[in-house]
């Protein structure tokens, strides 16, 4: 394994302005049109001005991969993202609820699941994100190691933390 | 047919039976979408009986409307029509949000409602599955409990019956809150926790509709485009042009507290008896200590210029709303004597948890203030309220009142201008003269009399959406600031604020053609197409009814409280001058191709094709003559 061109999405969830041009240029390059659903980075909004881009995490153990019955899923020796092959995947959905994150799903009209590939180590969403100057995904150089999982939360989960920090305690029961 | 779902939902909350219904491309292409859309719909189905048809009856449709553009322009919005409460005719309201996005993933281009339920109901829509569903639970309820309930709902009940495929993103939605439900005729349709489509007081007639809430999840992609390669690039070209806009990402509008009343006199101070305030207290800086995010964007944006306030501590602690923007800043503060950030922070965040418009309650609570502060209404009349200018504990209370309909409540629930005439007669005095209004609309933020700001002379007399500050009349009509170009966006429906640079201007007549194929140039946008929708709405205007008609000899004409000169600050002295007025309006019908007492000729009726239009304005003409 090269270590060297590993790669890591680090998101900073207060600095997202909730703008989605993450899930505009992903499902571009994925799909070929805006496709928000489609998109391998989706923004949640459980409650306005909480915004949370929610992506593979690629944990050190990557869960998912273990847990895929047809060895559909791998981890990218280059980048670390885990790569799914659409002809081997039979969309059961073991990848998601392997996933501490929930954060695989299966494509809207399509039988496989969807996971952030990195765009093969030059992610679009990391470039607008920066391009705007938001800077909530930023690209971190090299792996993430046992951190990585601790990322690997439900939208609820992240939703409730940041609640309680800028709307306070209240609102975040009603997560 | 590109750059459109292609298909509309047909609501009837009378049966509740829910269809699709197909627009031809001809009308389409004619009329675009959101503002243009809705007229064409509106007078297609209503024009016929307009005047008799109760705003707020059964008989009223609401339309919420996309446009072909919608998704594609940086900064999604959405386009509220119906006739409108307010001015009894049509009034293109736009709001941004994620709920438009949603509902074109999901199919749809827009729906129509129809009837009025008789129980309290939400639309649920998650692609073609479609439910009208008990919204009691969530009737009386405020924004923020609506919200918290409701997208949790969803989302529950999508969990339970799409199981297997992972998390779907929560639906989007469009609400209103208690002052819809009461039919206060300055109640907006909201979306997220404070955005507004505030003009025209379709809040009101979705609450008469027994409508609380639509949400909508789509999982489809946008509408196919005609040319995705040119569609991205001029995409890009707008957001490239955005993200040059440092000072408008940095500030927003917000930065218009303090330098509009400063520099162009033109902010409305006490309900308008000033328009110049030096106040420093009212700069962004003192503002941003409550901003807790800097930049807040609605779906593809890249200007970001929203900011999310938060006041988490002293008396108005719990305050959550948007920025506020200028119009709120300004209307609900300086027009209230406020000129302490957390005091309009407050106001702003109340207005949006109770459902109001910023605008029309803000020149609504300074009317009733002024009618107090000049003895007209007691502190008897206002229920033991001392409405004292800068006291914004005492304008929550009347705000509070006002719906509950308790009192004066009740009559001030009418919006500022009916109010004042029941309240003129009631007291037997004239009040009208202090309702700063047209058309039945509230003002915009933007005073003409230092002649430094944007609107002038005819902008306000002479539009067909009455007050509204960001569709205002202009000579020449294919000038940047005037409504024909407000049309454009709001019939694409696209959001003005990613459009200030030249840049961004010509990126969106390349992107009209990538998306839809139509080679619509300026010229014909111009001269025909934004013609017909403009005429339109003036036709409504003039039938109105069925509680208020406009005469143009007496309301093409700025509020009366404009002829009155400032008294403070560098344009001190200035007044409107009548005799100008006149001129420039006269020199306006003449623009717009309308007749010496402002109704559209049959001549230009015609060659819009709009011979209908014109057969059912010899009413008018016979009545004005």
């Amino acid at each position: 394994m090269s270590e060297t061109n590993l790669i890591w999405i680090y998101r900073d969830y207060q600095r997202c302005s909730g703008c989605r041009r993450c899930e505009v240029v992903c499902s571009i390059k994925h799909e070929g049109k805006i496709w928000p659903e489609a998109s391998r980075v989706r923004v949640f909004m459980l409650i306005p001005g909480i915004e949370v881009p929610h992506l593979c995490s690629q944990c050190h153990d990557y869960p998912c991969v273990e847990a895929c019955p047809v060895g559909a899923l791998s981890a990218s020796k280059e980048t670390g993202a885990v790569l799914v092959d659409r002809e081997k995947c039979i969309a059961c959905g073991r990848c998601i609820d392997a996933c501490p994150g929930k954060i695989p799903y299966i494509h809207p009209t399509d039988n496989y699941a969807v996971i952030c590939d990195l765009c093969g180590g030059d992610p679009e969403c990391v470039k607008a994100c920066s391009e705007g100057g938001w800077n909530a995904l930023q690209l971190v150089r090299g792996s993430a190691g046992y951190n990585a999982k601790l990322y690997a939360r439900t939208p609820e989960e992240i939703t409730r933390d940041l609640a309680r920090v800028i709307y306070g305690e209240e609102i975040a029961e009603e997560i | 047919m590109k750059g459109y779902a292609g298909k509309f939902l047909e609501v009837d909350l009378s049966s509740g039976n829910i269809r699709e219904t197909r627009i031809s491309e001809d009308v389409l292409r004619q009329y675009i979408g959101g503002r243009g859309l809705a007229s064409k719909i509106l007078w297609d189905r209503l024009g016929n009986r307009w005047s008799e048809v109760d705003p707020l009856g059964p008989e009223n449709i609401l339309l919420v409307l996309t446009g072909p553009l919608t998704g594609f322009a940086p900064g999604g919005r959405i386009c509220v029509s119906g006739k409108s409460p307010q001015s009894n005719g049509i009034v293109g309201s736009t709001v941004g949000g994620e709920f438009p996005i949603d509902l074109r993933c999901a199919g749809y281009d827009g729906i129509i409602f129809t009837g009025k339920s008789e129980k309290p109901v939400y639309l649920l829509i998650k692609d073609s599955d479609i439910e009208l569903k008990d919204a009691s639970h969530v009737w009386g309820k405020g924004a923020k409990e609506t919200v918290l309930t409701l997208v949790k709902e969803a989302r529950k009940e999508f969990e339970s019956r799409y199981r297997g495929r992972g998390l779907l993103k929560e639906s989007s939605m469009l609400y209103i809150g208690p002052a819809g439900e009461r039919l206060c005729r300055a109640a907006a349709v909201l979306a997220k926790w404070s955005h507004a489509a505030g003009y025209g007081g379709y809040g009101a007639v979705m609450g008469s509709k027994g409508l609380k809430a639509i949400l909508a999840k789509g999982t489809g992609p946008l509408p196919e485009v005609h040319d995705a390669e040119k569609t991205m690039e001029c995409i890009n070209r707008i957001i490239k042009a955005s993200l040059s806009a440092e000072f408008f990402r940095r500030w927003g509008t917000g930065s218009g507290g303090y330098a509009v009343g400063a520099e162009t006199s033109s902010e409305p101070i006490m309900n308008w008896q000033e328009e110049w305030h030096d106040e420093k207290s009212f700069g962004v800086d003192k503002f941003e200590p409550f901003w807790v995010k800097k930049f807040w964007g609605d779906y593809g944006c890249a200007t970001t210029c929203l900011k999310l306030a938060v006041i988490n501590f002293g008396p108005f602690k719990g305050s959550i709303t948007d920025n506020p923007d200028y119009e709120n800043q300004a209307y609900l503060g300086p027009n209230l004597g406020i000129f302490k950030p957390e005091g309009n922070i407050y106001l702003t965040a109340l207005i949006d948890e109770l459902g109001f418009c910023g605008i029309q309650a803000g020149n609504l609570l300074a009317f009733a203030a002024e009618l107090y502060q000049r003895g007209i209404l007691t502190r008897e009349d206002l229920g033991g309220i001392e409405l004292n200018w800068g006291d914004a504990k005492a304008f929550s209370d009347l705000l509070k009142m006002i719906i509950e309909r308790r009192g004066i409540g009740d009559v001030l629930a009418e919006g500022t201008y009916r109010a004042a005439l029941k309240i003129s007669k009631m007291k037997g005095v004239d009040v009208t003269k202090y309702a700063v209004t047209s058309k039945g609309i509230a003002i915009g933020a933007h005073g003409i009399r230092s002649e430094k700001d944007y609107p002038h002379y005819v902008s306000y007399p002479c539009s067909v959406q009455g007050g509204d500050h960001t569709s205002v009349a202009y000579i020449p009509l294919d000038h940047g600031n005037s409504e024909l170009n407000s049309i454009l966006y709001d019939s694409g429906v696209v959001c003005w604020f990613n459009f200030f640079s030249k840049e961004a201007q010509e990126a969106l007549w390349g992107l009209m053609e990538a998306v839809t194929g139509w080679k619509i140039t300026p010229d014909e946008w111009f001269n025909v197409m934004s013609r017909r929708i403009l005429n339109i709405q003036r036709a409504v205007l003039l039938l109105g009814g069925p509680d208020l008609r406009w005469d143009p000899r007496i309301h093409d004409d700025v509020p009366q409280r404009w002829y009155e000169p400032l008294s403070r600050g560098p344009y001190s002295g200035k007044a409107v001058d009548k005799t100008r007025i006149e001129e420039s309006v006269k020199e306006y019908y003449r623009a717009a191709g309308w007749d010496e007492r402002g109704i559209p000729t049959t001549e230009e009726l015609k060659r819009l094709g709009l011979d209908d239009v014109d057969k059912k304005l010899e009413e008018i003409r016979r009545a004005l003559s």
